[in-house]
């Protein structure tokens, strides 16, 4: 049963498990090119990013300029790959920013005795009543022009979403009876959550966060389309649709590459959950059920 | 609590074995001196708010609301070698009474000894590692039963682990899936790759893992085939007599407790109607309800 290997316990086996599933390979594969990009960005992109040269204003692509010129004859590749840099900052930071406030809500609102678990259940509610981009664009009013404060303010809209859900989970796995089996053997609430309550709600967990992830792509890019995302220098991919939307009619190739680059990633972020969920979920692996039934 | 100091050697100190006699319950049957009986359950009531509210109807402060009697006033003795049946339908209150008796529910009123040792429910797992020590339970449903993300050999030794066994965990794990009849390599797979019927074998490997006294067992076979209820009932009725376990089985067929338990007990909406020796019960009935499960039992051959 080589399937079993997959749910086996560190991240070799994760990885393994991703990388047998079809969408989790594609989405690797997506994921792992705007790593590459945020990578080679930090030692090389074609030109500096933010170097204007009035002679390639709207310079073509696959001449001097790989992807062609911006108006001011910025070189639209070397934005594309400084910008993954920061797409990539703003999705992982959100994420784990979003994974501890979820799950930290939804295990406090599981766990504890009733009267503070109702509370937190309550808290849950008002804030998921708060629309995300309101948040953010309250808090990068007051702090503006900040990487983290897209972070922040994402992190924390999205966390209470994956916490919402999480706790829905957590109340599913807490009423199993391989749970109340547990405690008949002993285990106590750390152990429970360690070893049955996590990898059960891991599942979910991962879709939620690729889901968050690719939110935060898209929430950043329109932050910064607005105006509000980090400051004008660094380019990222919603500032440069910011700066290029004027020309949508003139020129809608130049359009193309940043809106390409954010599709590509939430859709290379939204397989990967997949492939993780498929991974950490041993019901769809695809272990034959039939192998070892007959006996005893 | 810390009422209780923790003996310094919970396996073989066994609290309160000194108590006078004159504590315990007068209905307590008649026994050897100096024996004391496995469980002694006096008025044990249990009830639950009505109907099955949400976590956001969850009794307001103040607010009254319909409850269920899942258990009421329950009164029972499990003597030292002695197995119990408990009989009812479904509905009946048996799980809740397995779970006030196995200190995972905690009782409105009425109390549970254990050897003696008073049973209190706790949030904290080593308030009640000396009873899990000895009482162990094999639960209804062998697929709901078994946590799909642990390898057999991982839910074998979650006890082990738990109730700080002091011994090979590993050995212990291969020695009790053999008991069970399961394979060696069983240890290294899902549960998900197993039969309902060898996933009850890997739930009570689980349960004798830390050589417990006594075994709990809430409709161990209900969720069978037919063809492996009869191998199940068999595999218990021969770890029970191999190491001496007391036993308290739970079922709703009166067949399959004449067949593994000398004294039984039948309950209804959440009350013991009778009880006595299981021959004198299957024999002469008293209760009419006793009678309406006898005449429902001749599928499993008493024997
Ligand atoms: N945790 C619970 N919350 C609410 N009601 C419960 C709970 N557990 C049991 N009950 C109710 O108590 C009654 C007895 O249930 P149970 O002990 O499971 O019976 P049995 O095991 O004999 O089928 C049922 O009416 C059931 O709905
Ligand atoms: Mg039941």
């Amino acid at each position: 049963m080589s399937a079993g290997a997959g749910a086996g316990r560190g991240a070799g086996g994760i990885v393994r498990g991703v990388l047998r599933t079809r969408s989790g390979r594609l989405g690797a594969a997506l994921s792992g090119l705007i790593v590459l990009a945020a990578l080679v960005s930090l030692v090389w992109t074609p030109y500096d990013p933010t170097q204007v040269d009035p002679a390639d204003s709207w310079a073509p692509p696959f001449g001097r300029h790989p992807l062609g010129a911006d108006r001011l004859g910025r070189d639209l590749c070397s934005q594309l790959l400084a910008g993954a840099r920061i797409t990539l900052a703003v999705a992982v930071g959100t994420t784990a920013l979003a994974a501890v406030i979820g799950l930290a809500l939804a295990l406090s609102a599981v766990l504890p005795p009733p009267p503070v678990a109702r509370g937190v259940v309550h808290l849950v509610d008002v804030l998921v009543a708060f629309p995300l981009l309101l948040i953010a664009l309250v808090l990068a009013a007051v702090f503006p022009g900040r990487t983290w404060t897209t972070v922040v303010a994402l992190g924390l809209g999205l966390g209470v979403q994956v916490g919402r859900v999480t706790r829905g989970e957590l109340r599913r796995v807490l009423a199993t009876d391989y749970v109340l089996a547990a405690r008949a053997a002993g285990a106590g609430t750390g152990r429970i959550v360690r070893r049955h309550l996590l990898p059960n709600v891991a599942p979910t967990l991962w879709v939620q966060l690729s889901l968050t992830a690719g939110v935060a792509v898209v929430a950043e890019a329109a932050l910064s389309y607005l105006g509000l995302g980090p400051p004008p220098p660094a380019p990222s991919w919603g500032r440069s649709l910011h700066d290029l939307q004027p020309y949508l009619t003139l020129r809608p190739l130049v359009l193309l590459w940043p809106g390409l680059a954010i599709v590509l990633t939430v859709l290379g972020f939204n397989l990967l959950g997949d492939g993780l969920r498929e991974a950490a979920d041993p019901h769809l692996r695809p272990a034959p059920h039939t192998a070892v039934d007959g006996a005893p | 609590m810390t009422v209780h100091p923790k003996p310094p050697h919970p396996t073989s100190a066994h609290p309160t074995s000194d108590r006078p006699a004159s504590d315990r319950p007068a209905s307590r049957p008649a026994q050897g001196p100096g024996t004391i009986p496995l469980f002694e359950v006096a008025g044990l009531s249990r009830s639950y708010p009505l109907p099955h509210a949400g976590w956001r109807a969850g009794g307001r402060p103040g607010g009254r609301r319909a409850r269920r009697q899942a258990v009421r006033d329950v009164t029972l003795t499990l003597p030292a070698g002695s197995s119990l049946g408990i009989v009812g339908e479904s509905g009946s209150g048996k799980s809740t009474l397995v779970r006030l008796l196995l200190g995972l529910d905690r009782p409105d009123s009425g109390t549970i000894r254990y050897r003696g040792r008073p049973v209190r429910a706790s949030h904290r797992s080593r308030d009640l590692r000396w009873l899990r020590r000895d009482v162990q339970v094999v639960l209804q449903d062998p697929v709901a039963s078994l946590d799909p993300r642990l390898t057999v050999g991982a839910i074998v030794a979650e006890p082990l682990e738990c109730l700080r066994i002091d011994e090979d965990h590993g050995a212990r794990v291969e020695e009790v899936l053999a008991a069970v009849g399961l394979p060696a390599d069983a240890r290294d797979r899902f549960p998900h790759a197993f039969s309902g019927g060898q996933r009850q074998r890997i739930a009570i490997a689980r349960a004798l893992a830390p050589r417990p006294r006594v075994l709990v067992g809430d409709e161990p076979v209900s969720a069978l085939d037919m063809s492996v209820r009869a191998q199940i009932l068999d595999l218990l009725g021969e770890l029970t007599a191999a190491h001496r376990l007391g036993l308290i089985l739970v079922s709703h067929d009166l067949g399959v407790v004449a067949r593994l338990c000398d004294q039984a007990a039948v309950m209804r909406a959440g009350e013991i109607v009778e009880r006595g020796p299981t021959a004198a019960l299957l024999t002469h009935p008293t209760h009419p309800y006793t009678r309406a499960l006898l005449d429902a039992v001749p599928r499993l051959p008493i024997g």
